[in-house]
């Protein structure tokens, strides 16, 4: 690729030159410093609605590694730390979509515990021969309209969203949340046109609180999530689309005692009690 | 002959040699893990499916105008940035690096708080001409443009910097304008490194994911790109990721290839 490089002959005409150039370069690369840092404060702050702690540790001592999707976010990042204080290990999560993290755990990411937000990437982790156990359903999620707050289209049913004017966000199919909205909206017998087909939830949500489109199919816990900007509208066809969450303890766990006591502890009374807190309903 | 290759090649130091073979092994690995596990024996029939071809045409198109965009906008501030001082002149250079710093997913936030429908441009847009920009085809060019000028400008103002400016003074003195210095002298003076520049902002336009699925979205037609195309195939499906990725790949290098032959190599 050397004609990339390729540039006019340079001639340096004085030695007044090159100390001006170089001068010039020192600045340059100081305001890029600071552009540099002003990037880094805009990014840390746009990251905690996304609350992503550092990656995967390498599991030894009291150390535990838990792949979550993005939906658990907040209620697992509680139920670490009630974890943590009550069994003194200190859990690391990573969350990302199901299907994104599942492909992680085949490609031989380091984790311990597993937990989906449906049963297909969960099977992708099983067959791969990834799962120590059993995966075993611990909550269940469904489907709401997420709406601008205080609903200012009126929408009460999935049959509101249709008409040209109104813009929908779905999740993609590919992803468990779109699937439920494919097959909520079949059951409901509505055909809809979104504008977009999102890569998660949580990206779908973003839609509607940064006022792009008028509403979106999530799950009623991301919609508590983010009650502050947004209304969870609940729909009759919702129950047509009840995602089941699984979880397990991994194959590679570093730490496979932690992992089944963190995964037991999800399922006790004070996890369930949290995670139903957030929305979503104990099997 | 041989004799004479192997002297030359002994000239080259070690010191630089050894790196720029690990150097070159560690861009070309990735590729081989790509080609490794292509599904070659279901390839054919991958490539016909209808989203492809779909995918892989808007993609073509978004980044080619986005170049197209970057040129018009881009070419004009390079020059205003090498050849005309004015105050500030180094906090703008540094500003218009700001797409290469940023996340391009903080990009696409900024782009929709701008243009969006309540951005501060975008209210104005659909109030007063009813235009969303947002999840439109425009959107994406607008996503790539963003992401791909500074890689232009930085090029086309290196190429400036580095031509000699006698012969701009000269055409000056015989009496040429400004506009008429800069087509008639200046531009094919730095011709290879517009063209340079203009071959890496459509790469990067071609490949950009970020900010495209965050302003513009995903849509099938529309705004459904390779990239978006390949990060949602990969939730369900990695040979056909892997596939989409190849296609992309194989388009860009025959068109940057032939490019190369017509226009940048030429005497």
């Amino acid at each position: 690729m050397d004609w990339l490089t390729r540039r006019p002959t340079l001639r340096l005409t004085g030695s007044v030159n090159v100390v001006s150039t170089a001068k010039s370069c020192t600045r340059l690369r100081t305001t890029l410093a600071a552009v540099g840092v002003l990037a880094v404060l805009l990014v840390t702050g746009c990251a905690d609605d996304r609350a992503e702690p550092p990656g995967a540790d390498d599991g030894t001592g009291g150390e535990l590694t838990v792949f979550a999707a993005a939906s658990l976010t907040e209620s697992f990042t509680r139920i670490g730390q009630d974890f943590q204080a009550a069994h003194g290990v200190r859990v690391t999560f990573s969350f990302a979509g199901s299907s994104t993290l599942a492909a992680q755990i085949n490609q031989g990411a380091p984790a311990d515990v597993f937990a989906a937000a449906a049963p297909a990437p969960m099977a992708t982790v099983v067959d791969a021969g990834n799962a120590a156990d059993e995966p075993v359903t611990f909550v269940r999620n469904q489907l709401v309209i997420a709406v601008p707050k205080g609903n200012p289209d009126g929408v009460t049913s999935l049959r509101d969203l249709t008409g040209p004017d109104r813009k929908v966000a779905l999740c993609a199919e590919q992803v468990p949340c779109g699937a439920a909205a494919r097959a909520a909206l079949d059951a409901a017998g509505v055909a809809l046109t979104p504008v977009t087909l999102e890569q998660d939830v949580r990206a779908a949500l973003a839609k509607v609180r940064l006022g792009e489109v008028d509403a979106a199919l999530v799950y009623r816990t991301d919609a508590r999530a983010a009650a502050a900007e947004i209304d969870g509208v609940e729909f009759p066809e919702s129950v047509e689309a009840i995602n089941d969450y699984p979880i397990v303890v991994l194959t590679d766990a570093t730490n496979p005692a932690a992992a089944r006591a963190f995964v037991e502890y999800v399922r006790s009374d004070p996890g369930r009690a949290v995670l139903t807190s957030a929305g979503f309903q104990v099997p | 002959m041989p004799a004479r290759r192997i002297g030359r090649a002994r000239r080259v130091p070690v010191a630089l040699l050894l790196p720029a073979a690990i150097g070159l092994l560690f861009l070309l690995l990735p590729l081989v893990g790509l080609l490794a596990r292509t599904p070659w024996a279901t390839l054919p029939q991958r490539l016909t499916e209808p989203g492809v071809l779909t995918a892989l045409r808007l993609s073509v198109q978004t980044a080619t105008l986005a170049t197209l965009l970057c040129l018009v906008l881009g070419v004009p501030l390079a020059w205003l940035l090498a050849r005309v001082p004015f105050p500030g002149r180094r906090l703008v250079r540094a500003l218009v690096t700001v797409p290469l710093v940023l996340p391009p997913v903080v990009g696409g936030v900024a782009l929709l708080l701008v243009f969006g429908r309540r951005g501060l441009v975008g209210s104005w847009l659909d109030e007063t001409f009813g235009i969303t920009v947002p999840f439109s085809t425009t959107a994406v060019v607008l996503a790539q443009t963003f992401v791909a000028m500074p890689f232009l400008i930085i090029a086309v103002e290196g190429a400036l910097r580095g031509a000699d400016t006698r012969y701009e003074e000269a055409a000056a003195t015989l009496g040429a304008g400004r506009w008429v210095t800069f087509t008639h002298v200046t531009l094919p003076m730095v011709a290879p490194g517009v063209a340079a520049g203009a071959v890496l902002g459509w790469a990067r336009a071609l490949g950009e994911f970020g900010a495209t699925i965050t302003f513009a979205g995903n849509y099938p037609g529309r705004t459904q790109t390779m990239p978006v195309a390949v990060y949602l195939a990969l939730e369900t499906d990695l040979e056909a990721a892997i596939v989409l990725s190849l296609v992309l790949l194989a388009v860009s290098v025959v068109i940057l290839a032939s490019l190369r032959d017509r226009w940048v190599s030429a005497p």
